[in-house]
């Protein structure tokens, strides 16, 4: 820029910056910076054990290159077939219990003491780890896919429940209006009025939790909660990174499907 | 809307007879699919151990009650490392997200032929594989620790956040980027100028929300020895100290809710 046009314009042209405070804007970053220091003093690095590590990390890597499905086939069929066992019989127990908390949690449909209950199993549900889940109920109902299958459904409620209560939320006053003033009844009035506006939303969040749910499933078995999980921990410990990468292979492969279809099934319906 | 006559009354129905038929039958397999699930589910289960389930319930819930608050003086070394493990963990995972975010963008991308398929293939291998198991692998690797629960973590986050970020920054606004080109800018200006600054909020709001995921996944990682608190937790529950596991799963359960509420803040403070 000439001299001229700069004694002009006064100053140059400054990029605007991101926080517009300086003092929240500098206490932000020196905090974050002095954090960042002090977080990585903690973390001990056993430089030693790295480079004897580095061998395996190396032999992992090269087993993806032939991954073995076959010789211990037997164990990873009954992991996987397990393992989508659990999510089928889970999504569907787990949005069946969804829908009357999520029109619970709706502060348009629900009185507030209800509204208060349902908002509460939501949180609940939400703010437990799924694996935590998984180790409590497996202290109480011993090893086994009942434990991962309850985990899931559970898992299952404060999701599914809290994403459809806003769309609820959200939805169209007018038509529910219009089905109330014909004199329908509490459940003509839900059945034609609300869920026909949250129908679409609901079908993709489902496909979606299934989605989920199976790749939650891949790792309750580490915790004893049946599933795949169980398959690969053993393949871990005996060191056999051959089997593992065919596992892995499988759960990416069934994963990518999965989106594929949900995709699919998702622009379907909008 | 199909319409049959009985009686001469008009009766109106919402299917046509096929139609419904179909629905019908697609209910039917449905539910035959979910009753064999559950068949085998059920198949695999040892019911007997169902008998006194109040019994064992009462039973941990006794032991587990009041929890050992001594215990927290402990505690303090394990949830730094969780959280060192989340925070550490995401800032990487941003390091390495966004150049794969904008290698996969359809309006960024280098090459959209041979780059970006690649950059798909990382963000979806990286995505699909839980960051339990990325730790199992870790740990294997770099030995247990608080590094094999941050590189975990940090893997585990590529893929979604550069998911969320490529999404945005197809989304731009193309008349900004036009103009800032139109100056005369280098490609590294139009970035600058141009494309950061709409994806900024976005970026900002998909850091504090894998946060908050990974303070939640990193409490679990120490299961499998990779550090923070659920080594604590793992230690704990092998030697059956329910009041010391009550303790730590309060402990958590505050840490995870802290979390939530402050990503909550954040992104209702950028949106």
């Amino acid at each position: 820029m000439s001299a001229a046009l700069e004694a002009k314009l006064g100053r140059a042209w400054k990029k605007p910056p991101f926080i517009s405070n300086p003092i929240f804007r500098w206490t932000l970053t020196i905090g974050t910076i002095a954090y960042i220091i002090v977080a990585f003093w903690g973390i001990d690095v056993n430089i030693d054990r790295i480079i004897r590590g580095w061998a395996r990390g190396w032999e992992f890597i090269k087993a993806f290159a032939e991954p073995d499905f076959t010789s211990r086939w037997k164990d990873i069929y009954k992991g996987i077939y397990e393992s989508i066992v659990m999510t089928v019989a889970s999504t569907v127990v787990g949005i069946a219990i969804s829908i009357p908390i999520a029109l619970g949690a709706a502060r348009n449909i629900a009185p507030l003491p209800v509204y208060l209950i349902c908002r509460a199993i939501v949180a609940i549900s939400r703010a437990l780890n799924e694996i935590i889940v998984a180790i409590i109920l497996v202290a109480i109902l011993g090893f086994g896919p009942l434990a991962g299958f309850i985990t899931l459904s559970f898992a299952t409620i404060g999701f599914l429940a809290k994403l459809l209560a806003e769309d609820i939320e959200n939805m169209n006053k007018v038509q529910a209006e219009a089905i109330k003033s014909t004199g329908a009844s509490w459940s003509q009035w839900i059945n034609f009025g609300v869920q026909p506006q949250v129908m679409p939303r609901l079908i993709g969040l489902s496909m979606y939790r299934l989605d989920i749910n199976f790749r939650e499933s891949a790792v309750l078995g580490l915790v004893g909660a049946g599933g795949i999980g169980g398959t690969l921990n053993t393949a871990f410990d005996r060191y056999e990174f051959d089997t593992v990468a065919a596992i892995l292979i499988i759960i990416i492969v069934t994963v990518m499907f999965l989106e594929y279809l949900s995709g699919v099934i998702r622009a379907r319906i909008q | 809307m199909p319409m049959t006559e009985k009686n001469g009354q008009k009766i109106w129905q919402v299917r046509t007879t096929n139609a419904q038929l179909i629905r019908w039958a697609a209910w039917l397999v449905g539910l035959a699919v979910f009753l064999f699930s559950w068949k085998e589910i059920s198949d695999n289960t040892l019911w007997f151990m169902m008998d006194n389930v109040g019994e064992v319930v009462a039973d941990i819930a006794g032991r587990a009650t009041p929890p050992r608050w001594s215990f927290i003086t402990e505690l303090g070394k394990p949830i730094w490392d969780t959280l060192a493990i989340a925070t550490l963990g995401t800032i990487f995972a941003l390091v390495m997200a966004v150049p794969v975010a904008f290698l996969a963008a359809r309006n960024t991308t280098p090459s959209r032929l041979i780059v970006r398929p690649f950059a798909l293939l990382i963000i979806v291998s990286t995505r699909s594989v839980n960051s339990l198991i990325w730790a199992l692998l870790l740990v294997s690797i770099v030995g247990p620790g608080v590094l094999a629960g941050l590189i975990a973590i940090s893997i585990r986050s590529i893929g979604f956040c550069a998911k969320l970020l490529y999404e945005a920054i197809e989304e731009i606004n193309v008349v900004q980027v036009e103009a800032i080109k139109a100056t005369g800018a280098s490609p590294m200006q139009v970035m600058v100028y141009g494309i950061v600054p709409q994806i900024m909020p976005a970026f900002a709001g998909i850091a504090v929300f894998r946060w908050d995921i990974n303070i939640r996944e990193s409490t679990v990682l120490g299961l499998v020895g990779a550090g923070g608190i659920g080594l604590a937790l793992q230690s704990s529950l092998n030697v059956l100290a329910w009041p010391k596991v009550s303790l730590i799963l309060l402990v958590i359960l505050v840490a995870v809710v802290i979390g939530e509420w402050v990503s909550a803040k954040v992104r209702g403070a950028i949106i």
